[in-house]
This record gives structure tokens, C-alpha cells and sequence, in this order.
């Protein structure tokens, strides 16, 4: 392969990466504080219609970018709010705001459907991000960079400030943490509150780096890839980045197999395109097998927290 | 100091009232600087809300707090440790998955830096002779070293007053010797300590006064050093204490249930596995397993009940080869089992009493015929359970989440017994019941022997071995060590085989209360 090759496919790798990596990494927050919010795909849809409808009428990205994590948090905290104050099943909630996420998105964004959206493009000059070469570096949208700065920013939080600690601790025995003195239910909140920020920039990506439009559904399913890829990565955010980063290049080849053809032939386009969700179900079944042997998820994942006594 | 005179803690009229319970009526006594004060009581007689109270996590309904003579509230855990309080929980409030060094730092309400933080540590380590590594994940330590971290976590913070509940429950006779020596220096140093409890020999050797609850009462204050055991025991009962009657010179039958080289690999991440283990028990023996709790008691049940299959050769009820049989089939054979946890595994808490009787006894007492429940037979044997057994519960259809501890346990104890089972399997029979339905547990399990059973007791609670059991082996870290006669065997011998040291004490030299005794 030359390098004519070889950079193109990257650079759609790294787009097709950065949505599940961000919305993994709010994700991966969450849990950590012992919430599973199975409704990151239903937030990366709110996030990507708002997104739309704010660049459509503002032309404003960042603009769009910060309101879609605060609608996309929203959503996040009505989640916590029934699952958290009113201790409600956490997969039962998260999958209804999944489903109310998808149907808020496709009413919300009908008068938007179709219309192009102006791409969030490399924050860097032209001789640099449109270089043949040097684009590989510098030719990617800002959404990118942040993604990247957001993976050693967490992995900072959770294993280097007090703050971090905390929110692991809560997540590792909720009780405890009480007993002690930390209130349980304000942490879960605020990393709640955080992973619906992140899958709200993650849905931004869709218009902003990915298909320039509002169609239903944009974000097909990744929403669902990226939680996956939080147990692949075993609630760690370099291992998430590398899981990204593997799941976008089996998407990508996916692109190249339906444009490309040659080698690409022996698979027929459509298994292409399953690949990134065969490979998910792949990977979940692999680690429930290991399971027994070295489990790393937080002890109080999923469980709602009833303070006692 | 001359402060002596005021008392560092004094409770007045506490009172706190939850649904359909009194709590704490009314009560009231305090502690000096520098003195052991011993709280004593059944399970449920209102300690644990107490000291809850103290440390804030729970706020009286009435009554107050007095801190070295002022009237302080106490809103929450952080003002308790602001005040001096420090508390060591009964069940740790610890995180398995990180260091030492992590769970003491989320005890602390102000930031230190990690390093100033781990001098600290190791200072507070080397002034009470405390033996742990700062660096070790949780997981890997033993029961003892994890209230070593909760000790550490309470004395960083310089306290004045050190609440200790239930301390000891865990712990192996040379564990126990090693943390009153601790508690005596700090004592010595000024620090007063609220001691809970509900073994009288310890009071007896560590204490300097006692307040006795029941019912969430004071009913006695007293020197322990000038009562005896029996007599407290009777004030915290508040009725006569009911010995075990176990026959003299019993004789044993043939061998009943035999298990040879069981071994089960590890499977949980921070579980145990089992490495062949061996024993026999023969009809109308009491077999004894002890040991200190993670050593591989809860995987050993497993195994023995057929919730994890095993060789078949393994073991063997009445000589039959059952090792790769269900649960269900070991039942036919004859074997029933009560496990550690009441609620969840042994019964189900949402079920009747009638529904839970019919989850284990369905086929070895006909419940269930062509698929169908026999509600009837169901109802009548739930029935005789809770007459013979004395189960407070208002019938049959009670569901089994409305007993007590000590009632579920009775309950469920008499659910099996009453199936006259060949082999009956016991893990914990008395963990968290009072001492009159202890005391009936104890009563009836002997008298099953009596009939011929074979019964197999695993449990943490040496005296309750001690007194029940007619031979004992203690299990360490998934071995089991050779059996042993009670009566021919001393508890220090039992205390080193439960911290790991195998052999007898004899060649070991270990002095008990020495360091480095247990290795961690």
C-alpha cells in the first residue's frame, strides 16, 4: 500500500473512531461511578439534532457543540433523576431514553432533514491541515483534538485527583462511600450528568465530521458500539482509545470494500458493513468468558443505591 | 490533663423510634477520658443505632449528645471525626478494587498530598506495632489487616474517642490479642473507647465498665472485671442462659459422609479455591469446620450442598458417590444444607414460609405431584416448623423477608431438620441471631446428632464449635487441617491453624499476642 492509501483511510478511521470514543468516555465516567446509562445512543441522537438545528440557524459550531452537551445532559439527568432519586431499573430507563432519544430526534429534526450542514473543519491553516502529508497531524476537525485531550483528561481525573477517588470509590461500594460521608447520589449526578454531556459532543460529530445532514437515526447504532467498547476497554480510557481507534478501522474498511472492490470483493459489501457490530458481539461474549477470571468492572454497576440505616 | 471529671461522651434520654420499633428508649450513660467502655447487648438491642447516633449517620428523635460537657448535634460522619469521634465499623467500609494508601485517603475529609500522606501512614503503623503494606490492593488482604486499615483510617485523625463496633467477629484468637494491645495503649494515651460487643470474655479481659441494652435499654451499668460472664450474659438475655445439653459419651455409627480430595479451582476473582480436602463424618457426629471468613468456607458449602459439581468420587453420602450430583439429588440421597446467607440463597424473601418449605423439601416430603404444588402438604409442614421451632410468624403465608434474622434462621434450620436428613451441611447457623434463638439452633442441631445424623458445621465462631462439635478442623486459605477431638485440643493450637500456620504450637514457639505471629 502507498501512502496515497494509507493516509486517506486513516483519516476517515480517526473520524469514524472519534463519536464512539467520546461517547465511550462519558460512558466510562458514569459507570465508574457505578450508573449504567444504556441510553448513550438515545443522547447521541438528541445531540446530533441539536447540533443540526443550531448550526442551521446560528452557522455557530462551537455554539452547537455546547448546546448539544447541555441538551444531550439533560436528558442524562432526567435518566438520573429516575434512576438515582427515584431508584428506578437502570437498563429499563436507559433503553426508554435510547427510545425517547431516537423519537425526540427524528420529530425534532424533520424540518432540518436533508439540509446541508457546513463541516467543522481543522482548526489548523491550510498549509497545513490540506498538506497531502501533514493532514495526517493537522487536518482534522476540533472535535478530534478534544476527544484526544478528553482521554488523558479522564484518565487524569479518575487516577490522579481526590475528586476521581471519590467517584471510583462510589462506584466500587456504594455503602462504604456513605458510611464515610460522600454522597453517593450527588456523585452518581454528576458523572451522569457528564456522560450525557460527552455523548452529546459524541452526537455532534455525526453532522459536524461524519454526513453533513440531518437524517433519522444518523448515528446507526454507534451509540451501542461505544458501550460495548467500555467493557472491551475494561473501564480504561487509554484502552478505550485504543478500542476506538480498532472498531474505526473496521468500519472504515467497510467504506474502502464498497468503493474500493478488488480485495475488498471476497466479502460481500453488507457483511462489510456488519463487521463493527458482529465485532462488538464478538468481543462482549470473549470477555463474559473471561469474566470469571479477572473482572474489572466497578462492584456497584447497575445497582441502585438504597442507603440503609 | 484535669479534665477527668467531665466526661468526654455523655448520652442523655436518646431516644429514636423506626416504624413499628423503639430503637433507643430513653437511653443514657457515659464515657470517661482514657476509658474502655464496653456496649453490650443481643443482636437488635439498639447498639449499632447508637453509635450510629454518635458518628452521625443517624440523627436521635430525642435526647442529647454531650461532648466533653458541651451539648454538640452531630450532623453527619464529617462532624463526628471534626469532634474527635473515630469509628471502626463492624463491616468494613472498604473498597476491594484499590490500595491501602486509596482507602485511607477517602477517610480523610481533608487533602494530603499522597506522599505526606504515606509517611503518616507508616508512622501511625510503627507507634501501635501494626503490621500492612500501604501499597497492597484490598483484595488481597486478609481479614485481619482490612480493620488494620480501618484502625489506621480513625487514628490519623487523632481521636479522642474511638467507637469499635463489633471488632473481633472476624478475627483469629491471636488477631484479637494483638488489637486489645493496641486499644490498651491508646487507651493509656487519653483515648476513650466505646467498646460493642456480645462476647462477655472479652469485655471481661479489656474493659472498664459496661452499659448493658436490651430492647433498646439500659438495663444495667457494672464493672466487668467484678461480674462473671454468666451473670451478664443473664442481664442482656434477661432471663435465665439455657446451656447446651449435649449427652455424655456419645457413641458414633458407620461413616456417613465422606469427602476425599475435593478440589475446586478458583473461579471468583477474589475467591478461594479448594485443595483436596479430606474428612469423614461418622452418623451422630458433629464435624466442625472453622476457620477465619475468605479461607474457602463459602466455596467448601458450595461443593458439599452440589451448587458446584465436583469428581464424583469426591464425595460420598452413605457411601454413595454424589460428588457430580445436583443439589436436588443430593437431597434424594439424603443430605440437606443451610447456607451462610439467610436471606437470598437459603430463603427466598418475597415467598411465603409455605413456598420456601416447598423449594427444599418438595421431594423428600412428597410436595409436589405431577408437576403440581400439594399446597396442603406445604402449609401443614410449614406449620410444624413454626410450632417445633418456636419461628415468630404469624403463619405459613408470612413471606419470609418479614421474620427477623434470628427467625428466618429458625425457620430454615427447622425446615431441614424436619426432613430427617442422613447428612445436614451448616454454614454460620447463628451469624447475626440473638442468643435465645442461638441458643434453640444449638439445641436442636445436637439433638439431631442425637438421632443419628451426621452434621457438619462450618462457622467463624469458635466458641460455638467448641461447645457444639464433637471433632474440628480448620480450614486456611482452601486446606483443611487434620481433625482434631474437642476436648484434646487447645484453642491456641486452633487460633495458629486459623492465621495459617500449620503444625502444632508446640513447634512453632509462638507466644500469642506476639507481633509477627499471624504473617500476612
Amino acid at each position: 500500500m502507498t501512502l496515497d492509501l494509507i493516509i486517506p483511510i486513516i483519516i476517515t478511521l480517526v473520524g469514524a473512531s472519534t463519536p464512539i470514543l467520546l461517547a465511550g468516555l462519558g460512558e466510562l465516567v458514569a459507570e465508574k461511578s457505578g450508573v449504567l446509562n444504556l441510553g448513550v445512543e438515545g443522547m447521541m441522537l438528541i445531540g446530533a439534532v441539536i447540533t443540526v438545528a443550531v448550526v442551521l440557524l446560528t452557522g455557530n459550531h462551537w455554539l452547537a457543540i455546547v448546546c448539544a452537551a447541555g441538551a444531550s445532559a439533560a436528558a442524562a439527568l432526567i435518566f438520573g433523576f429516575l434512576t438515582l432519586s427515584l431508584s428506578a431499573n437502570q437498563v429499563a430507563t436507559g433503553l426508554a431514553l435510547t427510545i425517547f432519544g431516537t423519537g425526540f430526534s427524528a420529530l425534532f429534526g424533520q424540518p432540518y432533514t436533508g439540509k446541508a450542514v457546513p463541516l467543522f473543519r481543522s482548526p489548523f491553516p491550510p498549509e497545513l491541515a490540506a498538506d497531502p502529508v501533514w493532514r495526517v497531524v493537522f487536518g482534522y476537525s476540533p472535535l478530534v483534538y478534544f476527544s484526544l485531550i478528553m482521554v488523558v483528561a479522564v484518565w487524569w481525573f479518575l487516577q490522579r485527583t481526590r475528586a476521581g477517588l471519590i467517584l471510583r470509590a462510589v462506584g466500587e461500594n456504594d455503602l462504604s462511600a456513605h458510611s464515610i460521608g460522600y454522597s453517593v447520589i450527588g456523585v452518581r449526578y454528576l458523572a451522569v450528568a457528564f456522560g450525557g454531556a460527552m455523548a452529546g459532543i459524541a452526537g455532534s460529530c455525526f453532522p459536524l465530521i461524519l454526513t453533513p445532514q440531518w437524517v433519522e437515526r444518523l448515528t446507526t447504532g454507534r451509540g451501542w458500539i461505544a458501550l460495548a467498547l467500555v467493557v472491551f476497554a475494561a473501564w480504561r480510557p487509554f484502552r478505550l482509545l485504543a478500542g476506538a481507534y480498532l472498531f474505526g478501522l473496521v468500519m472504515t474498511l467497510e467504506v474502502y470494500a464498497k468503493a474500493a472492490g478488488g480485495g475488498f470483493r471476497v466479502l460481500p459489501s453488507e457483511l462489510w458493513a456488519a463487521l463493527p457490530y458482529l465485532a462488538t458481539i464478538l468481543v462482549l461474549v470473549l470477555i463474559s468468558m473471561r469474566r470469571g477470571g479477572s473482572s474489572s468492572a466497578p462492584a456497584c454497576l447497575g445497582k441502585p443505591f438504597l442507603p440503609t440505616g | 490533663m484535669e479534665t477527668s471529671l467531665i466526661p468526654r461522651l455523655e448520652l442523655v434520654g436518646i431516644t429514636k423510634r423506626f416504624p413499628g420499633v423503639l430503637a433507643n428508649d430513653n437511653v443514657g450513660f457515659s464515657v470517661k477520658p482514657g476509658e474502655i467502655h464496653a456496649l453490650l447487648g443481643e443482636n437488635g438491642a439498639g447498639k449499632s443505632t447508637l453509635v450510629k447516633m454518635i458518628y452521625g449517620i443517624m440523627q436521635p428523635d430525642a435526647g442529647e449528645i454531650r461532648w466533653n460537657g458541651q451539648r454538640v448535634v452531630v450532623h453527619n460522619p464529617k462532624a463526628a471525626r471534626k469532634l474527635g469521634v473515630g469509628m471502626v465499623f463492624q463491616h468494613f467500609s472498604l473498597f476491594e478494587a484499590m490500595t491501602v494508601l486509596e482507602n485511607i485517603a477517602l477517610g480523610l475529609d481533608s487533602k494530603v498530598p499522597a506522599r505526606d500522606l504515606e509517611a503518616r501512614v507508616r508512622e501511625v503503623l510503627k507507634q501501635y506495632g501494626l503490621q500492612l503494606d500501604p501499597h497492597r490492593t484490598v483484595s488481597t488482604l486478609s481479614v485481619g489487616e482490612r480493620q488494620r486499615i480501618e484502625i489506621v483510617r480513625a487514628l490519623l485523625l487523632n481521636p479522642s474517642l474511638l467507637i469499635m463496633d463489633e471488632p473481633t467477629s472476624v478475627l483469629t484468637p491471636q488477631e484479637v490479642d494483638q488489637l486489645f494491645v493496641v486499644l490498651r495503649q491508646l487507651a493509656r494515651e487519653g483515648c476513650s473507647i466505646l467498646y460493642i460487643s456480645h462476647k462477655l470474655h472479652e469485655i471481661k479481659a479489656l474493659c472498664d465498665t459496661a452499659t448493658i441494652l436490651r430492647g433498646g435499654k439500659v438495663v444495667a451499668t457494672c464493672d466487668p472485671k467484678v461480674e462473671t460472664s454468666r451473670s451478664m450474659a443473664e442481664k442482656m438475655i434477661g432471663a435465665g442462659l439455657k446451656d447446651v445439653k449435649k449427652a455424655p459419651g456419645r457413641s458414633f455409627g458407620g461413616d456417613k459422609f465422606v469427602v476425599e480430595g475435593l478440589t475446586v479451582p478458583r473461579t471468583e476473582a477474589f475467591g478461594t479455591g479448594l485443595d483436596s480436602i479430606s474428612f469423614t463424618v461418622r452418623a451422630g457426629e458433629i464435624f466442625g469446620i472453622a476457620g477465619v471468613a475468605g479461607n474457602g468456607q463459602s466455596e467448601l458449602l458450595l461443593a458439599l450442598d452440589g451448587e458446584v459439581q465436583v469428581q464424583p468420587e469426591a464425595i460420598r453420602i452413605e457411601g454413595k458417590a454424589a460428588g457430580e450430583l445436583s443439589p436436588n439429588a443430593r437431597r434424594r440421597l439424603g443430605l440437606c444444607a443451610v447456607p451462610e446467607e439467610r436471606n437470598g440463597h437459603a430463603a427466598i424473601g418475597d415467598f411465603t414460609l409455605a413456598d420456601n418449605s416447598v423449594l427444599t423439601a418438595r421431594n423428600r416430603l412428597g410436595m409436589v405431584t405431577g408437576g403440581l404444588i400439594r399446597a396442603g402438604a406445604a402449609k401443614t409442614y410449614t406449620g410444624k416448623v413454626i410450632a417445633d421451632f418456636a419461628v415468630k410468624a404469624l403463619g405459613p403465608g408470612s413471606t419470609a423477608g418479614s421474620l427477623s434474622g434470628g427467625n428466618l434462621q429458625k425457620f430454615i434450620m427447622g425446615r431441614e431438620i424436619l426432613q430427617k436428613p442422613s447428612v445436614l451441611v451448616v454454614s454460620q447457623p447463628t451469624w447475626g441471631v440473638d442468643a435465645g434463638a442461638a441458643a434453640a439452633i444449638h439445641q436442636s442441631i445436637v439433638e439431631l446428632a442425637q438421632t443419628g445424623t451426621a452434621v457438619v458445621i462450618i462457622s467463624q465462631d469458635l466458641d460455638e464449635l467448641l461447645a457444639l462439635c464433637d471433632t474440628l478442623a480448620v480450614i486456611n486459605g482452601g486446606r483443611l487441617s487434620a481433625p482434631m477431638r474437642v476436648g484434646e485440643v487447645s484453642i491456641e493450637e486452633i487460633g495458629l491453624l486459623m492465621g495459617g500456620i500449620h503444625g502444632t504450637a508446640a513447634e512453632t514457639h509462638i507466644v500469642p499476642g506476639e507481633r509477627d505471629a499471624v504473617p500476612a
